[in-house]
């Protein structure tokens, strides 16, 4: 059996009476990249501070690569955590190399590798010697990624990593977590930003009200919302009647085309029982939103 | 330990570089100076040295100011981090929290330490260099008493900032024990005494009294500290009444420091991040 990075067992939270967190099961692996999506207070930064041990769980056992967060174990634990918290803040009277510093001598690591890292996140040479209170956003966000990457940690929590950056950023945020994860580090992130997960994360977990809804990958989480992807079919101007009478059934829609919807496992039959005169297709795959969406219409709200 | 020593570091270049040094050092020295000065020039030809008037006045001061820039120092110290964001990611890292507590204390009393005896040393030292000198012995117990007194104050001011949510509370609640410590606390006690006529207080009950607030326990530790001091403070006569001895009233300040930072520790252990 390989050992769990991460395991939740019916983890509870509560802050006196409102239950922030509750009866969350979660397993994540050695090196699995894995998104925590769901609205402002579903639970998802409440989850990650639970792994961290800077909260008590009110029930249920969590334990981060063998040890209780809030146990003896905790520090030696930290040691190979990486964090980045939601709303970064950091002490602003230091400088970005400073900070750096201070944070890679807390885990034991040498300022060498601080320097490296900055380089690596694409911090400017300038700014790394700047008090960090003049920081832009983006800066900071880079510094506070930055310093999650010390100590070369096998666990990475990430609150939020691309809120507030531009496309540009993220991108190259992207680029560098697909670094980490080829390094063989276990990745939680977590976003309300659903489209920009898809293709960079292995596995998706829903959260709702402190419940988990789903947890899969995209098309498992798809068949679970019970949305099937639909196909678009455009006719050439030259197409018969003929033509048409095979599309009964499909509704028209803009741009000239016409819908339907159809099961997975039935797209290849129907594509190739479309008409000669079909002059274009297109299949649409249920985004992750309109994923999330469905989830949240369940009046049980269980997957 | 690496930690403790890490956070004290950053601490004191926090207090270096947004001139909390500075600014302590240059008000404990300017103060002394002028006590220093105008106090020793009407002792004349009083057969008490010109230190040991220092030293009653020094004393006086120290015990309005420095239990005031210590509260001042500490009761941002854990809640000011958790309202600005910056605990929850410290906390990640592989520290303990009484790391950061005792880290953050050895930074604020290093800072204290260094302003008082910078501070009060260049009263002392101007005084002994224009006058015949005096006792040494008595300059010194009033630094180190100093030193400890806001020691107590940092460490009662931690517990203020573990307990509370918000800096405001904090500050208020900070403002409020300087108050009933340095100022309420002695009035009441003598409102009580008065109105009881010495009947069913007597003097242990006093002492014990004054045990329980560590600027009383200050004041009496320097003001009877030594026979120099003693006699030109007034506390001559009541040398016979006060039971205590120096070592008693340190042990009682030192316990005043060790109290509250257990307190903060054990409170900041508990608390949600």
């Amino acid at each position: 059996m390989t050992p769990r990075s991460i395991v939740l067992d019916r983890v509870s939270k509560s802050f006196g009476r409102q239950v922030a967190v509750a009866e969350v099961d979660l397993t994540l692996g050695p090196g699995e990249c894995v998104g925590l999506v769901g609205h402002n207070g579903a639970g998802k930064s409440t989850l990650i501070k639970l792994m961290l041990g800077l909260l008590h769980p009110s029930g249920g056992r969590v334990s981060v690569l063998g040890e209780n967060p809030t146990g003896g174990g905790g520090a030696r634990m930290r040691r190979q955590i990486g964090y980045l918290p939601e709303n970064v803040a950091l002490y602003p009277a230091l400088t970005g190399i400073e900070t750096m510093a201070f944070y890679a001598a807390l885990k034991g690591e040498s300022v060498v590798r601080a320097r490296e890292l900055l380089d690596r996140v694409g911090l400017p040479a300038d700014a790394a010697n700047r008090a960090v209170g003049t920081y832009s956003k983006g800066m900071r966000q880079r510094l506070a990624l930055a310093q999650a990457m010390l100590g070369r940690p096998r666990v990475m929590l990430l609150d939020e990593p691309t809120s507030g950056l531009d496309p540009a950023l993220r991108q190259s945020f992207y680029a560098i977590l697909r670094t980490l994860r080829a390094d063989g580090a276990t990745v939680l992130l977590s976003s309300h930003a659903l489209a920009e997960l898809e293709g960079e994360v292995d596995r998706i977990v829903v959260m709702n009200q402190g419940r988990k809804l789903a947890d899969g990958d995209l098309s498992t989480l798809r068949r679970l919302a019970g949305i099937t992807p639909r196909l678009r079919a455009r006719l050439a101007a030259t197409a018969p009647a003929s033509a048409s009478a095979a599309l009964a059934g499909w509704l028209p829609v803009a741009g000239g085309m016409l819908e339907c919807s159809c099961a997975e496992e039935d797209i290849v039959a129907r594509l190739r029982d479309l008409p000669e005169a079909v002059a274009a297709v297109e299949i649409l795959r249920p985004s992750l939103d309109e994923v999330y969406a469905a989830f949240l219409r369940r009046p049980d709200g269980a997957a | 330990m690496r930690p403790l020593f890490l956070i004290a570091a950053k601490e004191v270049r926090d207090g270096l570089r947004n001139r909390w040094v500075l600014a302590v050092t240059a008000l404990l020295a300017l103060f002394a100076l002028t006590l220093a000065f105008l106090g020793a020039a009407p002792t004349g030809t009083v057969k008490t040295g010109a230190l040991a008037v220092t030293v009653v006045s020094l004393s006086s001061l120290s015990i309005f100011l420095l239990p005031l820039i210590a509260l001042l120092l500490a009761f941002d110290a854990i809640v000011g981090e958790w309202e600005r964001g910056t605990l929850g990611l410290l906390l990640a890292y592989p520290v303990a929290r009484w790391q950061v507590v005792l880290g953050k204390f050895v930074g604020h009393v290093g800072i204290l330490a260094f302003a008082t005896a910078l501070g009060y040393g260049a009263a002392g030292a101007a005084v002994a260099l224009t006058s015949d000198g005096g006792e040494w012995d008595g300059f010194a117990l009033l630094v180190a008493s100093s030193v400890l007194l806001g020691a107590a104050f940092v460490a009662i001011g931690y517990v203020i900032s573990t307990l509370v949510r918000d800096r405001a509370s904090a500050a208020g609640l900070a403002i409020g024990v300087w108050l009933v410590f340095v100022l309420i606390y002695d009035m009441a006690l003598l409102g009580v005494l008065v109105a009881d006529q010495g009947r069913s207080i007597g003097a242990g009950v006093v002492n014990w009294l004054l045990l329980l607030n560590p600027a009383d326990a200050y004041r009496m530790l320097n003001l009877a500290g030594t026979p120099d001091v003693r006699l030109f403070s007034g506390m001559a006569g009541l040398a016979g009444d006060v039971r205590l001895s120096p070592g008693a009233l340190a042990t009682a300040l030192a316990l005043w420091v060790v109290g509250p930072l257990a307190a903060a520790i054990v409170i900041f252990q508990r608390r949600q991040i």
